[in-house]
């Protein structure tokens, strides 16, 4: 048993040190996906009706296909953040919130992890 | 203790949707939720674009084919409207997160720009779009 009192230790851990990890990651991946999805939406109107060979110059390039993991990245964990708190909010039963949770999760990791795979495919072999 | 003979009176309500005059910032907080699930479903055409496209060139004509048909195109647009009202609508949310902008009118302005600006820009993106398609 320590004799350390109660206000002792809590002190230091108050607001902001810890336990708000998932509203602090949904905020910064909100600034990081402004420009990004600027930069997302500009690129692909521009590229609507493009031929194959085109587009797949346009994400070869390596600053292209920088922005767009990182928008594939920033885009999917604000996702994965974002439905953990709808599922939460609507859903009752533990089992089930349980089960939706773990999808929302597997989910947001297989799909970025297909769109990264795409992208570094394209942007080494420029296929 | 006095015995009541007459049945228990029924707990108080909250007012439910219907009776409550929708304010500007409860439209907006609904949208902003189902929109930002509607992009998290979107997510998938990002990955069957990408996809498509690292597989080569008939791969990706499928990807087209589908996203060229009228169908196709409807869920893209409700894709880019969806996208530009959960971005613009999040800026929003950034500059509470900041403390501000919660006054009631400033609240209801920046919504109703919100509610102005997504359909503008949604439109300006599509022009855009097509003007490259035809331009090639």
């Amino acid at each position: 048993m320590s004799i350390q009192t109660p206000l002792g230790r809590v002190r230091g851990l108050g607001s902001a040190k810890a336990g708000v990890e998932h509203f602090w990651h949904q905020r910064v991946t909100a600034v990081v996906l402004a420009p990004l999805t600027l930069w997302f939406v500009w690129s692909v109107a521009r590229y609507t009706g493009a031929p194959h060979a085109e587009v797949v110059t346009f994400l070869g390039n390596p600053f292209n296909a920088t922005a767009m993991l990182l928008f594939v990245a920033a885009g999917l964990y604000h996702m994965s953040l974002g439905v953990q708190v709808i599922i939460e909010d609507y859903i009752g039963r533990e089992i089930l919130k349980l089960a939706l949770l773990l999808l929302n999760k597997f989910a947001a990791v297989a799909i970025g992890t297909m769109c990264a795979v795409a992208v570094l495919r394209i942007a080494i072999s420029g296929s | 203790m006095a015995q009541s003979s007459s049945p228990p009176q029924p707990r108080p309500r909250s007012p439910h949707l219907q009776i409550y005059r929708w304010p500007v910032t409860m439209g907006t907080s609904i949208l902003h939720r189902l929109t930002g699930f509607g992009l998290a479903l979107g997510t998938l055409i990002l990955a069957w674009w990408l996809v498509a496209a690292s597989m080569g060139a008939e791969t990706y004509g499928v990807f087209e084919g589908a996203a060229f048909h009228w169908f196709g195109r409807l869920v893209l647009f409700g894709f880019t409207l969806a996208l530009v009202f959960h971005s613009l609508n999040g800026v929003r949310h950034l500059f509470w997160d900041l403390g501000r902008g919660f006054e009631v009118s400033t609240a209801n302005a920046s919504g109703i720009a919100v509610y102005v600006l997504t359909p503008l820009l949604t439109l300006a993106i599509w022009l855009l779009a097509y003007s490259s398609m035809e331009a090639r």
